[in-house]
C-alpha cells in the first residue's frame, strides 16, 4: 500500500499514550461506533455481537429503549417509538413537506420541531442523543473507560441547522466530538486507505433517509473534495414509502391506523430488501381490524414505480459534476455507500450514468462508521507512521446575507474548501443610521425566503453619518465542522462595534447544560471525575507533545527559554499524578504558555521545509 | 500576542498569493506547481494536524489554513487570478467607473441571454448544455487572449477582458441555475 508508507521526515520515535477515540455513525436507520483497533478499523459490536443499532428509540412505560427493543415496539406503540429522527434534525414543522408520513405526534418548537411522547415533550436532538448515548456507553464498554473523544458524521448535504442540531445532540450524549465529518467523506477515507487508490471518485451515498454525492481528488495521500451535493430527505425510507402506498392501492384499504401504518411500512421495507436478490416477492400481513392485504410484487414492478426516486439521484450527481467541471468519463470510480445502494434498479442507474459498474467491496452499511473511526483515531493524537494523510473538504450550501428587497448576497460559495473566512463590506442607507439587522442565511436561491435563515442579529452603536458613508464589514468564519460564525464590525471613524453569534436554530450552550442537568446523564460527583480524567487527558497529550518537540527541534530554543519549558513541564507531570484538577488545569495552561513561541517556531521550520520542496520530494517517493 | 507575530512571519499576511506558495506572481504558471505547493502547505497547518494542540494553536491553524484555501481559491481560478494580478498593480477590474462593455461583445451577450431565456422557459435542457457548452468555449478563447495582454502588460486590454469574462461567468452561472431548476 503505497499510500501508506508515506511518512514525516521528522516522525518521533516517542510513543504517545493511546487515546480512546471513536467514530460514530449516526444513521437515519441504523447506527454503528467503530475505533481503530492496532491499525485497524473495526464495528464494535453489542454484547450479542450486532454492530449495527437500530436507529430507534421508544419512549415506554418505564423509560427510554433503544435499538432492538425499541423496534419490537414499532407497531404496538407508534406515538412513542421515534424512528428515522435524523429526517427531524435542525427541521421546523414548515419545512418537513412529508410530516403527515409521520405517527408522531409534532408541536413546534424554538427553531425545531417537538415531539410529544410518553416521557413528555422530547427534540430531536435529545431523541438522537438516547441513541448516541447508548452508542458511548458501548464503546466505553469494550473499550474499558471514557471516551477521549468521537468523531460524528453527518451526511454532506446537511446544512448549518442540521449540523449545529447533530454536534448538539453527541454534546447531550456526553461525547468530546472532535469532529462533524461528511458521511462521503468518511467512507472515501476507509475506502482510499484501504485500496490505495489514486485518482478522482465519486461516492454515491443512498441512506436511510439522506442522499450525497461527493466528488473526491485522491492524489498522494490527500483526500481533496472538490464538489458535493445532495437530498436531505431522499433515502430509502421513501422507496419503503412507494411500496406502502402500491399496497394500500392494491389492496383497497382506507385510512389505517399509525400501529397498521407502521406494520405496512416495515412489510414494504422487507419486500424491498428481498427484491435486492429475487424477481419477485410477497406482501402479506393481517391488519388490527382484521383485513387481510396479500400481494405479489416482482422487480419490475418495484422498478417502474421508483424511476422518479432514482432519478431524483441523479440530479444531485449532474450538479456535483457541473460544480467540479467534470464530466461521467473524467470519474474514475464510483464508491457505493448506504444500505440503499444495494437496490438494483440503483446499481443499475449508477453504472449507465457513468458508463463503469459502481464499486460495492465495503460493506455499504459499516463503511462511513470506520472511515469516522480512522479520522477519530488521528485527531485524538494516535496519529501513528503510515497516517500521514489529510483531509481537505467542503461547504455544500452558499452562504451569505440578506440585502435591499429581500434578496441574498452570497458571501461563502458553495464548494468552498473549508475552513473559510470571508467578509464583505456593506454600507447604511439612511442618514444618521446607527443600527443594521444582520440576517444570515444558506442555500443557492436569489430570494431569501427560498433560502434557510439560519440567524438574525443587529449591529448596533454605528456612528451617525450620511446615507452610504458607513463600511460595516461583515465576517463568515466556517470552521473544519462545516460550522459557521459570523461578525460584524463599523470600520469608519475608528468606532469598534462588533458581535459574534452563532446560528441559533440548534440549542445555546446553557440549553445545552440544562438538558444535561435534567437527564442526568451525569451526577455531581461523576462530572467532577470526569474534568479531573479529562484535564489528565490533557495534560498527557501536551507532555507527549512537548517531549517530542524538544526531542526533535530543541535547537530553536535558547537556554533559558528550554529551562522555563522544561521546568513548567515538570510540573504538569507531577500534578498529572495528583487529584487537584483545577491545579493541574493552572499548570497545563503554563506550560502552554512557556511553549507557545516554540510552537510556532516549529510550524515555521516545518513551512519553510515545506515550501523548499523537501517534504514534496519525499511524497513523489511514496 | 507573540504567537499570532510569530505565524504572521511564517504566513506572512502581507505576502501576495503568489508569494505565498512561492510562484512568480505571473498569469501563465505551472498548475501543478501551485497545487504541489497549496498541499505541501496544507499539511503544514490544516486544523486537523493541530487537533491535540493548545487552543492559540488550534486558533491559528485555523486562520492559516483559511488564508491558504482562499489563496489557492484565487490562484487556480483563471479569471480570479487576471483580477488578482491587476489588483496588485493597483487596477480594480470591476470598478463601478469602468462599466464599458465593447458594443458588439454587448450585442452578442444580448443574442446569448434571449436564448438562454427561451430555452428556460420551454424547459430545453440539452439546448442549454449545448449554450453552456459554447459559453465555456467562448471564455477559453478570451482567456488566452487575456494571458496574452498580461504577459506583454496591457492593463488596460486585460482589464477589459477580465471584465468581459465576469460576464460570461454570470451566463455561465444562470444556466447551470436554470439547468439546475429543471432537474428537480
Amino acid at each position: 500500500m503505497a499510500l501508506l508508507q508515506i511518512s514525516e521526515p521528522d516522525a518521533a520515535a516517542i510513543p504517545r499514550p493511546q487515546h480512546r477515540a471513536v467514530g460514530i455513525d449516526l444513521g437515519t436507520t441504523n447506527s454503528l461506533v467503530a475505533t481503530v483497533r492496532r491499525g485497524i478499523a473495526v464495528a464494535l459490536p453489542d454484547v450479542e455481537g450486532r454492530a449495527l443499532l437500530p436507529s430507534v428509540v421508544n419512549y415506554g412505560a418505564s423509560g427510554a429503549t433503544v435499538g432492538y427493543p425499541a423496534v419490537e415496539a414499532l407497531v404496538s406503540d407508534p406515538q412513542n417509538t421515534i424512528v428515522s429522527v435524523k429526517r427531524l434534525m435542525g427541521r421546523g414543522l414548515a419545512d418537513l413537506a412529508d410530516a403527515r408520513r409521520f405517527p408522531y405526534r409534532f408541536t413546534e418548537g424554538a427553531g425545531m420541531v417537538q415531539l410529544e411522547t410518553r416521557a413528555g415533550i422530547r427534540t430531536p436532538v435529545e431523541v438522537s442523543a438516547e441513541i448516541l448515548r447508548v452508542l458511548r456507553l458501548r464503546a466505553e464498554a469494550s473499550l474499558g473507560g471514557a471516551l477521549d473523544g468521537a468523531v460524528v458524521t453527518v451526511p454532506a448535504y446537511f446544512d448549518d441547522a442540521q449540523r449545529q442540531a447533530t454536534k448538539d445532540a453527541a454534546r447531550l450524549a456526553g461525547l468530546n466530538v472532535l469532529r462533524l465529518l461528511n458521511e462521503p467523506t468518511a467512507a472515501a477515507i476507509a475506502y482510499g486507505l484501504d485500496n490505495a487508490s489514486e485518482g478522482i471518485y465519486a461516492v454515491f451515498d443512498l441512506g436511510g433517509g439522506t442522499f450525497d454525492l461527493s466528488i473526491l481528488k485522491l492524489s498522494r495521500g490527500v483526500f481533496e473534495v472538490l464538489a458535493t451535493a445532495g437530498d436531505t430527505a431522499l433515502g430509502g425510507d421513501d422507496f419503503d414509502h412507494r411500496i406502502y402506498c402500491w399496497a394500500l392501492e392494491r389492496s383497497r384499504i382506507g385510512p389505517v391506523s399509525p400501529a397498521d401504518t407502521r406494520l405496512l411500512m416495515m412489510k414494504a421495507r422487507e419486500a424491498k430488501e428481498n427484491l435486492t436478490a429475487h424477481a419477485a416477492t410477497l406482501f402479506a400481513g393481517t391488519l388490527s381490524t382484521g383485513e387481510r392485504v396479500d400481494l405479489a410484487l416482482t422487480a419490475a414492478d418495484f422498478a417502474a414505480m421508483t424511476e422518479t426516486l432514482v432519478g431524483k439521484t441523479l440530479a444531485p450527481v449532474r450538479r456535483a459534476l457541473r460544480d467540479a467541471k467534470l464530466t461521467p468519463r473524467d470519474i474514475d470510480g464510483v464508491v457505493m455507500v448506504g444500505g440503499a445502494t444495494r437496490m438494483p434498479q440503483i446499481q443499475k442507474a449508477v453504472g449507465a450514468f457513468f458508463g463503469t459498474p459502481p464499486l460495492n467491496n465495503l460493506d455499504p452499511d459499516q463503511v462511513v462508521g470506520l472511515g469516522a473511526a480512522i479520522q477519530a483515531n488521528v485527531l485524538a493524537g494516535n496519529r501513528a507512521e503510515g497516517d500521514d494523510w489529510l483531509l481537505l473538504d467542503v461547504i455544500p450550501l452558499s452562504l451569505g446575507i440578506e440585502t435591499m428587497g429581500g434578496l441574498t448576497e452570497k458571501i461563502v460559495p458553495r464548494n468552498a474548501t473549508i475552513p473559510i473566512a470571508r467578509a464583505q463590506e456593506f454600507t447604511t442607507f439612511k442618514d444618521g443610521q446607527t443600527a443594521m439587522a444582520i440576517h444570515v442565511v444558506q442555500g443557492e436561491r436569489e430570494k431569501v425566503s427560498d433560502c434557510r435563515s439560519l440567524a438574525r442579529f443587529e449591529l448596533r452603536g454605528i456612528p451617525p453619518m450620511v446615507a452610504g458613508a458607513a463600511r460595516i464589514r461583515v465576517q463568515f468564519q466556517v470552521d473544519a465542522d462545516g460550522l459557521l460564525s459570523v461578525s460584524a464590525r463599523e470600520q469608519t471613524m475608528g468606532v469598534e462595534a462588533a458581535v459574534a453569534v452563532k446560528p441559533s436554530y440548534g440549542l445555546s450552550d446553557a440549553d445545552i447544560a440544562r438538558m444535561l442537568e435534567e437527564s442526568q446523564v451525569h451526577a455531581a460527583e461523576d462530572m467532577e471525575q470526569r474534568a479531573l480524567t479529562e484535564g489528565r487527558v490533557d495534560a498527557e497529550m501536551l507532555i507527549a507533545a512537548t517531549e517530542q518537540a524538544l526531542a526533535s527541534d530543541a535547537d530553536l530554543l535558547d537556554a533559558a527559554e528550554r529551562g522555563g519549558i522544561e521546568s513548567a513541564l515538570a510540573e504538569v507531570r507531577r500534578l498529572a499524578g495528583a487529584n487537584d484538577r483545577h491545579a493541574l488545569a493552572t499548570a497545563t495552561a503554563a506550560l502552554n504558555r512557556a511553549t507557545e513561541p516554540f510552537a510556532a517556531r516549529r510550524m515555521n521550520r516545518n513551512v519553510s521545509r515545506a515550501l523548499t520542496g523537501r517534504k514534496v520530494d519525499t511524497l513523489t517517493q511514496g | 500576542m507573540r504567537l499570532r507575530r510569530e505565524l504572521q512571519r511564517l504566513i506572512d499576511f502581507s505576502q501576495d498569493y503568489f508569494a505565498l506558495f512561492g510562484l512568480a506572481p505571473r498569469y501563465r504558471f505551472d498548475p501543478e506547481q501551485l497545487e504541489r505547493a497549496y498541499r505541501a502547505l496544507q499539511r503544514e497547518i490544516h486544523p486537523d494536524r493541530h487537533a491535540a494542540g493548545d487552543e492559540a494553536q488550534r486558533r491559528l491553524a485555523a486562520q492559516s489554513s483559511a488564508r491558504v484555501n482562499e489563496a489557492y481559491r484565487a490562484l487556480k481560478d483563471p479569471v480570479e487570478r487576471a483580477q488578482y494580478l491587476l489588483s496588485l498593480r493597483g487596477i480594480d477590474a470591476l470598478a463601478e467607473t469602468n462599466t464599458a462593455l465593447p458594443v458588439e461583445f454587448l450585442e452578442r451577450e444580448l443574442e446569448r441571454r434571449e436564448a438562454v431565456a427561451d430555452a428556460e422557459a420551454t424547459g430545453d435542457a440539452p439546448r442549454l448544455d449545448d449554450l453552456l457548452r459554447t459559453v465555456r468555449a467562448d471564455g477559453s478563447g478570451l482567456e488566452s487572449r487575456l494571458a496574452e495582454e498580461l504577459d506583454r502588460e496591457s492593463w488596460d486590454a486585460a482589464r477589459d477582458s477580465v471584465r468581459e469574462l465576469k460576464f460570461l461567468a454570470k451566463v455561465a452561472d444562470d444556466i447551470e441555475t436554470a439547468l439546475a431548476a429543471l432537474e428537480s
